[in-house]
């Protein structure tokens, strides 16, 4: 017995015949998903909560990000609290979009191998984490984390201006005098004098670090101030949850 | 590839589709009714879903869903209902409560150190060690050595707002780099160091001069450590007559530090531990041995 063949079935078959255009209708309907699902998200305003605080990064942190980017720390290191209970109640409120917004790429990560990074910063001094990056054991004796002693060497922020600038491509409101100041701001946060009274104007509420050696910013430095902001720009106690529920 | 339908196999064969590849026919085996009710099944339930659940994307918001269901609204409502379960065990109360009465408590004390020892584990264990014995420039909690005071309310405020931390109302001694900003020479820095070091028995240099020590030091340091270098909790001035050393007893240890000051930090734990955890915290240290 001949099945009865329908006639949308055998234009299936034309696609099955021609591979071109079999790859061209998967690109389509794959393209239908991807469309509705990541789309809406760019302008729909209730994507990114409205939160105050979230202020791009200085270029003391933005170098040690890159730094955090570049020694792979996210294999290891999940930067989002999800919105659970336990996870709540280990590392504070859950994370926000807007937390990230200014992120390129965003850090949340997959893999804990480590705790989750999203609150870290406050969480413990400076100069914890300089001994703990050096040899994490001394610290922490079960540690399996490795050893980044060896970023205990100068920063080489030639190109910081650069990574700002690209950044505010990206729409991170970097203004062009930002970007100008990048070097003369990077200095500024590793003078915890704070002789230069305009760099809170331009990074209001960032933290003034002293570094691991006068005079030389260093790249633990970059990654300590980077660590200690992370989670710490929104003050919940201002924030609304009723208002953003999703 | 020729249309074989005419020419296909036995009738007694299963059905094939028609198709042919180099005279191997396709056969055109139905699914598994399971398997295809079951496609239906999730097919109708995605129809369902979506009317219950937040789902579509529109212009300026998206569908809320049937049920009103939110993942904020449910971490938040999961964190409610914990909070009440530890209010029925009378957690509320070690927000509130004053310290020495949680201390005395029968019922409170042991809720006290089980959620002290939990958020100890948590957040101090990293710096003052799992067995709160501290290191080098991370005190130790377990003996009776206290820079801001080992009362249940010092320990409490100290928990509070931290050392050097940024919290407005945060604990900061100065311990001044005596050496380095040229308040004391260098011979001064080591008359000194031996002088501090033979109130607990450990003078290490004969050469230099007690009496000198004595003098640069009631000159210098007596103004936080006390004339009897018996420290002061209200600067956080330590103790420089005991056997308790921070940042090492080692001549050049002491040296170091009388040289370019101290500035240990404490991070603040208002914000990020409620009140009653804090308390806990404040129960728990106080009951490692030490507490005054």
């Amino acid at each position: 017995m001949a099945i009865a063949q329908p006639g949308l079935w055998k234009r299936h078959e034309f696609f099955e015949k021609n591979s071109i255009l079999l790859l061209i209708g998967i690109l389509i309907v794959v393209a239908i998903g991807g469309l509705i699902e990541i789309v809406p998200l760019f302008y729909l305003k209730s994507t990114i909560e409205a939160a105050a605080g979230v202020r791009p990064y200085t270029p003391l942190e933005l170098a040690g990000r890159n730094i955090y980017v570049r020694e792979g720390c996210y294999l290891c290191h999940s930067q989002m609290v999800r919105p659970m209970r336990d996870e709540v109640e280990r590392y504070g409120h859950f994370s926000l979009a807007a937390e990230s917004m200014y992120d390129h790429p965003f850090q949340w990560g997959s893999k804990r191998t480590g705790p989750d990074l999203a609150r870290v910063g406050g969480k413990y001094s400076d100069a914890w984490h300089r001994e703990h990056l050096k040899d994490p054991r001394a610290v922490v004796p079960g540690s399996i984390m490795p050893a980044y002693a060896f970023l205990d060497r100068p920063l080489d922020a030639e190109a910081i201006g650069d990574d700002l600038t690209a950044n505010a491509k990206l729409g991170v409101p970097y203004s062009p005098d930002m970007i100008l100041r990048a070097q003369g701001d990077l200095a500024a946060q590793l003078d915890p004098d704070g002789t230069d009274a305009t760099f809170p104007q331009r990074y209001p509420g960032a933290v003034l670090h002293a570094p691991g050696e006068k005079g030389r910013a260093s790249e633990l430095d970059a990654l300590v101030a980077y660590l200690q902001v992370l989670g710490t720009m929104v003050d919940f106690k201002l924030y609304d949850d009723k208002k953003n529920l999703r | 590839m020729t249309d074989l339908k005419s020419s296909a196999p036995a009738a007694t064969g299963p059905e094939t589709t028609g198709h042919e590849w180099d005279g191997i026919a396709e056969y055109n085996n139905p699914l598994p009714r399971w398997w295809l009710y079951s496609l239906y099944a999730t097919i109708v339930w995605a129809f369902g879903y979506w009317i219950a659940f937040p789902a579509w994307p529109l212009v300026s918001d998206h569908t809320r869903g049937l049920l009103g269901y939110s993942s904020r609204a449910s971490v938040l409502a999961d964190v409610a209902a914990t909070k009440a379960a530890r209010a029925a065990l009378g957690q509320e109360k070690l927000a509130t409560a004053d310290l020495t009465a949680i201390e005395a408590d029968p019922t409170l004390l042991p809720l006290a150190l089980a959620t002290g020892k939990a958020a100890f584990g948590d957040n101090c264990a990293a710096c003052h060690g799992t067995a709160a014995t501290g290191r080098t420039g991370y005190p130790n909690l377990q003996d009776d050595d206290w820079l801001w005071g080992g009362s249940l309310d010092a320990i409490a405020q100290t928990i509070r707002v931290g050392i050097r931390s940024g919290h407005a109302d945060t604990r900061a001694g100065e311990m001044p780099a005596f050496g380095r900003d040229g308040i004391l020479k260098r011979d001064e820095v080591e008359t000194v160091a031996n002088y501090v070091l033979s109130l607990s028995g450990k003078a290490f240099a004969p050469s230099l001069s007690l009496e000198k020590g004595a003098a640069l030091f009631a000159q210098n340091c007596a103004a936080c450590h006390g004339e009897q270098a018996k420290g002061n909790p209200e600067m956080g001035a330590s103790s420089l007559a005991d056997a308790v050393w921070l940042y090492g007893s080692a001549p050049q240890e002491v040296v170091a530090t009388i040289q370019g000051g101290r500035k240990g930090v404490m991070p603040t734990w208002e914000g990020r531990l409620d009140a009653a955890t804090i308390n806990s915290l404040a129960v728990y240290v106080h009951g490692l041995g030490g507490g005054k």
